[in-house]
């Protein structure tokens, strides 16, 4: 993974005085209010219901053992011994006071770690795909230029102040577990016929109160112009985008109004004189970057394990776990695993101090001192020795991590919602405890099989509810909490937007109107259709009809 | 008159900023004025003030684009750019723009809700003169010169980016 040098422990000190300093003087008073505010969101602390609640930056997700072990502490030591995974693969904390903030951020720098530009209007902390590097079919690793933009964002001073929020997304893999098009920027790496790595550019996606999948600005932009290209883009946002409704400010309202033909030609004028400046990429710069995520030094295996074989045949419920939570690998006799952090009655993507350090073993011990943090709230370890697959499963099963129910229906990704989450309109939480533990039978998960359930506390989306194949939202309605059930989202490369399918239910209703939905797929779908496949194949007619059939 | 900080001093600030408010004719006389005028006010007086070239500069909103002086706004030896809030970031572009595009080369000078917390941002960018609101002490304002030393970006002030000098 990328290590820091001089020059960014440097700004990183800098920063984190800066900030001290910043807030020292709002203590005494010679900050206003209005003033501290969008600097502390640039620090990563919002205000919550019962505390602050800081956000730390997890760069493209990739953490260290050594990382983890920090951040385990920390939840002990200032925290209440658990913390909290976010879609934007972030690490948040609850309960940190506000007093002790300093001492936090400075045990963090001790790891290279920070919450800087996690909140308020900039650009956020690059997200990409939690398989990169280890992928089948990979088209290129995409974290040697989540880094390169990840220092390009960093403190870039013409972008600090911009409309509304920014956040951009990477993919090289051939699967896109990113949800790349739903961000203000979305990239794909791809080659063109030369071979020759570029980009495939869409601006304007995004969730929230305005769905929208993102439009393509350019097929395919050549890597050396990258970040000429991306200061073009946000130069026409920040002096385009709309500052008098918060609620229209982000990129896709404008791009969304101009048309992206419109916004593309402003985009070239703009470039027309950053192209080729010497803020364009150097071979020199990419190769220093890629140093930092070279191959692993991986052993010569062959692909299958013939113990591992034997355990699959002899423990069903490791068979399970490998089933749903173990992919593959491009190297021979390698493997890649999630453990799934959604075990019921613990909130989805919660996970305690002694969960923390035991999985920085596990990376340590077996997968080369790395981990990625996925957008789906869990925790992948990239590199496994196929033949570590029980060992692993064994220690696991011991912590509550070895739940087999990656990618199935309670695998469920949910913001944190009413419990803690000032802007919520209701709850999360318990929604999704209510649904996993109506449907908590590995076989019928099983049987349901590949499906995405997503639970927003509001329109704001943190749930990613709009990408769901079942999306559910809270809403308010004369002061109750109410939620609305939508259908047939997907975050892939065939990204599409749910649609709502009536009017809203009460919490108590919602076990039993997600049943009615999975009854449906099961007695419709034909051979091995998955149920989003069900439902591009039906629409919402039937889904429709059962949940609000009369009963006679 | 309010304070000015310049090239990183504090110093005494001889041009008096005019607001939008202000028509021409309650400007009196302009000899031996050093005036800094609203972009609309220059450009529907264009012919009027196009003669005291080295004593008329320019200010723009947020929401006025420099762009629109195109080549010449060399001609101004000042050219001023507001922030309504300081959380309002387009003067930073506009600024940028001014320095790479239309390369100009006079004094920069940033007006309005101009604060310690932005002042390193605003650097980077181009701006060369820092108006000091009135609650403002001018001595905190300096000590935001010195947030960071170095910047990963290639900036108007350091154009070569850190990965090409690492």
């Amino acid at each position: 993974m990328y290590i820091y040098d001089n020059y960014d422990h440097q700004m990183l000190e800098e920063r984190i005085s800066q900030f001290r300093d910043q807030t020292q003087r709002y203590l005494a008073g010679d900050l206003s209010e209005e003033q501290f505010l969008p600097l502390r969101l640039q620090n990563g602390l919002y205000i919550q219901r019962m505390a602050p609640m800081l956000r730390i930056a997890v760069p493209y997700g990739l953490l260290s053992s050594t990382q983890l072990r920090k951040l385990a502490s920390i939840t002990r030591d200032y925290d209440k011994g658990y913390a909290h995974l976010s879609t934007r693969q972030n690490i948040q904390y609850n309960w940190p006071q506000l007093e002790q903030l300093p001492d936090l951020l400075a045990e963090l720098a001790e790891v290279s770690m920070h919450a800087i530009q996690t909140s308020g209007n900039c650009i956020r902390n690059t997200t990409t795909d939690q398989f990169a590097g280890s992928a089948l079919n990979e088209i290129e690793d995409s974290r040697p230029w989540c880094e390169i933009i990840r220092q390009w964002s960093t403190f870039h001073p013409e972008f600090a102040y911009l409309p509304r929020k920014f956040k951009i997304a990477v993919c090289g893999t051939e699967v896109d577990q990113a949800a790349t098009q739903v961000h203000d920027i979305g990239l794909y790496l791809l080659k063109n016929e030369q071979g020759e790595i570029g980009f495939k550019v869409l601006v304007g996606g995004g969730l929230g109160r305005t769905p929208l999948i993102g439009k393509v600005i350019c097929e395919y932009l050549p890597w050396q112009h990258l970040l000429t290209y991306l200061d073009a883009i946000m130069r026409v946002y920040n002096l385009e985008g709309r500052r008098d409704n918060k609620y229209k400010a982000r990129i896709k309202i404008l791009v969304k109004s101009l048309g992206i033909d419109v916004f593309r030609e402003k985009v070239e004028a703009q470039w027309e004189f950053g192209k080729d400046s010497q803020a364009t990429l150097t071979q020199a710069e990419v190769d220093r970057c890629k140093s930092f995520f070279s191959t692993p030094a991986f052993e010569q295996l062959p692909n299958e394990d013939e113990a591992t074989n034997t355990a699959l045949q002899s423990d069903l419920l490791f068979k399970h776990w490998v089933d749903r939570n173990v992919d593959l690998h491009k190297q021979s006799g390698y493997c890649i695993v999630t453990l799934c952090l959604k075990d019921t009655g613990a909130a989805p993507g919660d996970i305690t101090d002694r969960q923390m350090e035991f999985v920085a073993d596990l990376a340590e011990r077996y997968s080369f001192s790395e981990l990625r943090v996925t957008h789906e709230q869990n925790l992948t370890l990239a590199d496994v020795r196929t033949k570590d697959l029980y060992e692993i499963y064994k220690a696991c099963k011991t912590e509550s991590l070895a739940t087999p129910y990656l990618g199935l229906l309670n695998d469920i990704v949910c913001c944190p919602g009413g419990d803690f989450c000032s802007l919520a309109n209701a709850k999360s939480i318990p929604i999704a405890e209510a649904i996993q533990r109506r449907f908590d039978n590995f076989d019928r998960l099983n049987e349901i099989g590949d499906i995405t359930l997503n639970i927003s506390g509001c329109m704001n989306a943190c749930g990613h509810h709009h990408v769901g194949n079942i999306g559910i939202i809270g809403v308010d309605k004369k002061g109750a909490e109410f939620y609305q059930v939508a259908l047939g989202g997907d975050a892939g490369r065939e990204a599409r937007l749910a649609k709502i399918i009536g009017p809203s239910f009460a919490q108590e209703e919602i076990p039993d109107v997600i049943e009615k939905i999975i009854q449906i797929y099961l007695d419709e779908r034909q051979n091995d259709e998955k149920f989003i496949d069900t439902y591009q194949r039906l629409g919402m007619a039937p889904f429709k009809e059962s949940i609000y059939a009369k009963a006679d | 008159m309010p304070k000015l900080i310049k090239d990183g001093a504090l110093i005494e600030n001889n041009w008096r900023l005019i607001d939008k408010e202000t028509g021409i004719d309650s400007l009196g006389s302009i000899d031996n004025k050093q005036l800094i005028v609203p972009v609309k006010l220059w450009l529907e007086n264009k012919e009027l003030l196009s003669q005291y070239k080295d004593t008329i500069g320019i200010w723009f909103d947020s929401d006025e684009n420099p762009a629109l002086l195109d080549d010449d706004a060399n001609n101004f030896p000042i050219i001023a750019l507001n922030f309504p809030s300081f959380r309002d970031g387009r003067s930073y572009s506009h600024a940028a723009i001014l320095r790479q595009q239309q390369n100009f080369k006079g004094d920069m000078r940033a007006i309005g809700d101009v604060r310690r917390d932005q002042v390193s941002y605003m650097l980077s960018c181009g701006f060369s003169s820092f108006l000091i609101p009135d609650d403002m002490d001018a001595t905190v304002l300096l000590t935001g010169f010195h947030d960071f030393s170095e910047n990963y970006q290639s900036t108007v002030t350091k154009p070569t980016p850190l990965f090409r000098r690492r």
